[in-house]
């Protein structure tokens, strides 16, 4: 049985009529119309559909809606105000980190989340943070310079 | 003198441009400006479209952000065929260079006649057309130039003027906009009017289904769609489909057997069913067995387990009846015109009532579940004329019903002589056929056809013919010159677990197995790895690359307690791009390649960065399969189906990789995406037998493996 949920998407407080038991990632891709949260396992193994909930990094295949529920949500897109890209996504694009790029908007989210926390991390504390994303592709290291980059002084200046 | 003189006066066309004639087929000029290039092979996210826009602009006299690649369709672009074997940049790179060749004399030719000049005052360049200071453009000429035509087979096949992009790092065309999350995946492609599926997959491969019921539905916004064992569910929201799929698993009753191997003797399988005896040409007389032996011989057989795609999206595909009759698919399929032909052969349609555009889906490594995804939504999309239904696959289907790369086992043999060099050499591989695409012999080759009232029935998988490269002796052949050698193939006849194309086919397992041999042969004779191949080796491009990844590795340098270096080298598939891995590894607690330094000669490079990047994930993948994945499986169902049970690689696990490119500029262009896995997984397994002083011949080489090497080896 649907109801109403509310919920601040990027910075946008939207309500949308769901099934309690609704995946996070349905509404987002199905209902708000953004993809880059995109479906991998379904049960948050994988992390192609990271988002940040409340600043935190989650699985939105694995966040039912009655969950999801009055908070805030940052999908990829949010990452940057506006139209433009994030830093770390810009690094991505730098190091050319992709190659199918159907992990990477998640990589980003967990990303965008270390750097936020710690703005010029370590290489051990960016590969702690992706830890939980995979990449089937094999472009892991390149991933991880590109954060590195993204993360210092010169680029947070 | 004739002959020769019309040799050189004929050119002929590129093969795909000459089967493609039609120019139109590949270019296509907007009056807007916008030149369109379409090419038959398919971007399965290894950048092929950025490096065949990188030669089209060069020829059509372009800047690369002026040209648009298009997918692939069969009714508005070239048959390519399959998108496969490392081969696009070396089969399509040349038609689109052609093709666009001659398109770009067409606009010269045109501009001349307007002009009253000799084309040859005609400079081309960033899309200006231009002589002195009259100046025009594509876009201005594309009303009055004809591209319905047949490329000229006296034309030229290049503008033959300095590359500006071919040879560049130009960047993917497609990555900003997936890295910003853009919708630019088929899993994204929303149409109008569009419904979703999904489909309930049998519990194991032999399963029947006797019984649903469908009253469990009453209420769920999602249709039934039944066809003898094919069973799935529509509707018009996603969130539905998915909640109704999962009711449909309960109220389904399946009759199952138990038809699979059993997992822990692969070994015995392979070699107990009947099998197809394939033989590459034999040089000199194989000694080994003979009386009496001629020299010492030493033995080892080697293995591998199943492996999945394990692709980061499960598959999807979408399909529209149309009301005239005719079908559209939507699909990441790796050859659409293939998937059209075997969905109208399921179907029992005319081809040319089927219609498949490609779009894009996550990383592609071969013989995937995309064409049976696309054909499933064309059975559920039967049920709901002109509505497109989308179908999404499941992790735990992608997992266990994507095709696998079959299961391998070799075994070797070698006489040497008292210095220990190789005297005869012989090679026996048994494994299951690595082709079951869609049309492959003469069936339709799909998932979902095999499960329906009337069912098309896939027969064991086949292999490439040994000159296209074959398959279960794919880099069976070793690059060594050894005065004798005899190399056998046996390939399954019956085969209980679908297996089709993985990423370098046999060559990863056959290039193992080899190059793990050699450096067993290399420890019996007291010779340092590297000497003793090299010892054995005339190809001078192999050599240079063999040399130049020792030296980037700082080969020879003593090695710390714990760690181990190991070399593997091949040229793939024995014609294309020459490739040499030296790894190092820890192997205490558990094994670690820290790091990868891979050399390799591609030919002519016609973007550096792209390969590079194919070398780094190729290695990177292999170093995966080399170390953790082996499909998992009971007597009746297949039991890795999250990444729990399949595990791959992780950030914390993967190595450091430098690759070095070893130039052959003026040797035709070798594709890089499968150079690097068969070195990989032998330098790796051999770093490991240096650290610890045995030797795992079984992939994985997990740290039991490890430690059951040891203690064997210490009996």
């Amino acid at each position: 049985m649907t109801q109403p949920f509310e919920l601040v998407v990027n910075g946008v407080s939207v309500r949308v009529d769901a099934d309690p038991d609704t995946p996070l990632l349905h509404v987002l891709r199905d209902d708000l119309d953004l993809k880059g949260a995109r479906f991998g396992c379904g049960v948050g193994l994988c992390g192609a559909c990271f988002v940040q909930l409340d600043g935190r990094v989650a699985a939105s295949c694995d966040v039912p809606m009655w969950s999801a529920a009055g908070r805030a949500v940052v999908t990829v897109e949010g990452l940057a105000p506006g139209d433009g890209l994030h830093p770390v996504q810009q690094a991505l694009i730098d190091e050319q980190a992709a190659q199918c790029g159907y992990c990477i908007s998640g990589i980003a989210v967990s990303a965008a989340a270390l750097l936020d926390r710690d703005p010029a991390p370590s290489e051990q504390a960016v590969i702690e943070a992706l830890d939980r994303n995979l990449c089937r592709c094999g472009v892991q290291r390149r991933i991880v310079r590109a954060v590195l980059r993204a993360g210092s002084p010169e680029t947070a200046r | 003198m004739t002959a020769e003189r019309e040799a050189v006066r004929v050119p002929r066309l590129p093969g795909d441009l000459e089967a493609n004639p039609i120019l139109a087929r590949w270019v296509t000029v907007l009056p807007d400006g916008t030149i369109g290039v379409r090419a038959g092979k398919v971007e399965l996210g290894q950048g092929i479209l950025t490096a065949l826009s990188q030669i089209a602009a060069d020829e059509l006299g372009a800047r690369v952000d002026q040209v648009t690649m298009l997918p692939a369709h069969t009714s508005r672009g070239p048959d390519e065929g399959l998108t496969a074997g490392s081969m696009s940049v070396s089969q399509s790179g040349p038609a689109v260079r052609a093709a666009c060749a001659q398109v770009r004399a067409r606009f010269v030719a045109e501009a001349a006649r307007r002009w009253e000049v000799g084309a040859g005052r005609i400079a081309v360049s960033e899309g200006r057309i231009s002589c002195g200071d009259r100046v025009t453009s594509y876009g201005e000429l594309a009303e009055a130039v004809d591209l319905e035509v047949p490329a000229d087979p006296g034309g030229p096949l290049t503008h033959g003027g300095r590359p500006v992009h071919v040879g560049t790092s130009s960047p993917r065309l497609d990555l900003p906009d997936k890295i910003a999350g853009l919708p630019r995946f088929i899993h994204d492609l929303r149409l109008p009017g569009q419904l979703f599926g999904r489909v309930l997959r049998p519990p194991s491969p032999g399963a029947t289904l006797r019984d649903v019921d469908a009253t469990r539905l009453a209420g769920m916004k999602a249709e039934l769609v039944r066809d003898g064992s094919f069973v799935g569910v529509v509707g018009p929201r996603e969130a539905d489909v998915a909640r109704a799929v999962e009711t449909l698993r309960a109220a389904t009753t399946w009759e199952e057997r138990d038809t699979l191997p059993d997992e822990d003797d692969l070994r015995g399988f392979l070699r107990s069913a009947p099998a197809e005896t394939i033989e590459t040409e034999t040089i000199g007389q194989e000694t080994i067995g003979q009386e009496p032996p001629p020299g010492r011989t030493l033995r080892a057989t080697y293995s591998r387990p199943f492996l999945a795609h394990a692709s980061m999206a499960p598959s999807c595909g979408v399909a529209r009846w149309n009301d005239d009759g005719t079908l559209s698919v939507w699909s990441h399929s790796q050859g659409v015109h293939r998937l059209r032909d075997a969905i109208a052969l399921a179907l029992r349609l005319d081809a040319d009532r089927v219609e498949v555009e490609h779009a894009q889906g996550a990383g592609c490594y071969g013989h995937n579940a995309a064409d049976d995804a696309a054909f499933d939504a064309v059975l559920l999309a039967r049920a709901t004329p002109g509505r497109p239904v989308h179908v999404q696959w499941s992790r735990a289907d992608e997992l266990a019903w994507s095709p696998f790369g079959s299961a391998m086992s070799a075994d070797v043999g070698a006489v040497v002589d008292e210095s220990g060099a190789v005297r005869s050499w012989r090679y026996d591989v048994w494994s299951q056929g690595h082709t079951s695409r869609p049309g492959y012999l003469g069936v339709p080759g799909l998932l979902a056809a095999a499960h329906l009232e009337r069912p098309l029935r896939y027969p064991a998988p086949a292999d490439p013919a040994l000159h296209a490269g074959a398959g279960t002796l794919r880099n069976a052949v070793p690059i060594y010159d050894f005065p004798h050698r005899r190399v056998t193939g046996h390939r399954l006849l019956e085969t209980p677990i679908r297996s089709s194309a993985i990423r370098s086919l046999g060559a990863f397992m056959n290039v193992f197995a080899i190059e793990s041999f050699m450096d067993e042969l290399a420890l019996a004779a007291g010779a340092d790895p590297v000497e003793y191949r090299l010892a054995h080796l005339r190809d001078t491009r192999a050599r240079a690359v063999l040399e130049a990844a020792a030296a980037a590795a700082g080969w020879g340098a003593p090695a710390d307690e714990g760690t181990g270096r190991g070399a593997g080298l091949a040229r793939y598939k024995e014609r294309g791009a020459y490739c040499a891995v030296v790894a190092d590894v820890e192997a205490e607690r558990e094994i670690r390649v820290r790091r990868l330094t891979v050399a390799v000669d591609v030919g002519m490079v016609v973007n550096p960065d792209g390969v590079r990047n194919q070398i780094e994930g190729g290695a990177t993948q292999a170093a995966s399969w080399t170390l953790k994945e082996r499909v998992r499986f009971d007597r009746r169902r297949i039991t890795s189906v999250d990444w729990e049970s399949y595990p791959i690689l992780r950030f914390s696990e993967a190595p450091e990789i430098s690759v070095e490119i070893v130039e052959a500029p003026g040797l035709p262009s070798a594709g890089a995406g499968e150079a690097a896995q068969g070195p990989t997984a032998a330098a790796i397994a051999n770093a490991v037998a240096a650290a610890v002083g045995a030797r795992v011949r079984d992939l994985p080489i997990t740290p039991d493996a490890v430690v059951a090497a040891i203690e064997s080896a210490d009996l």
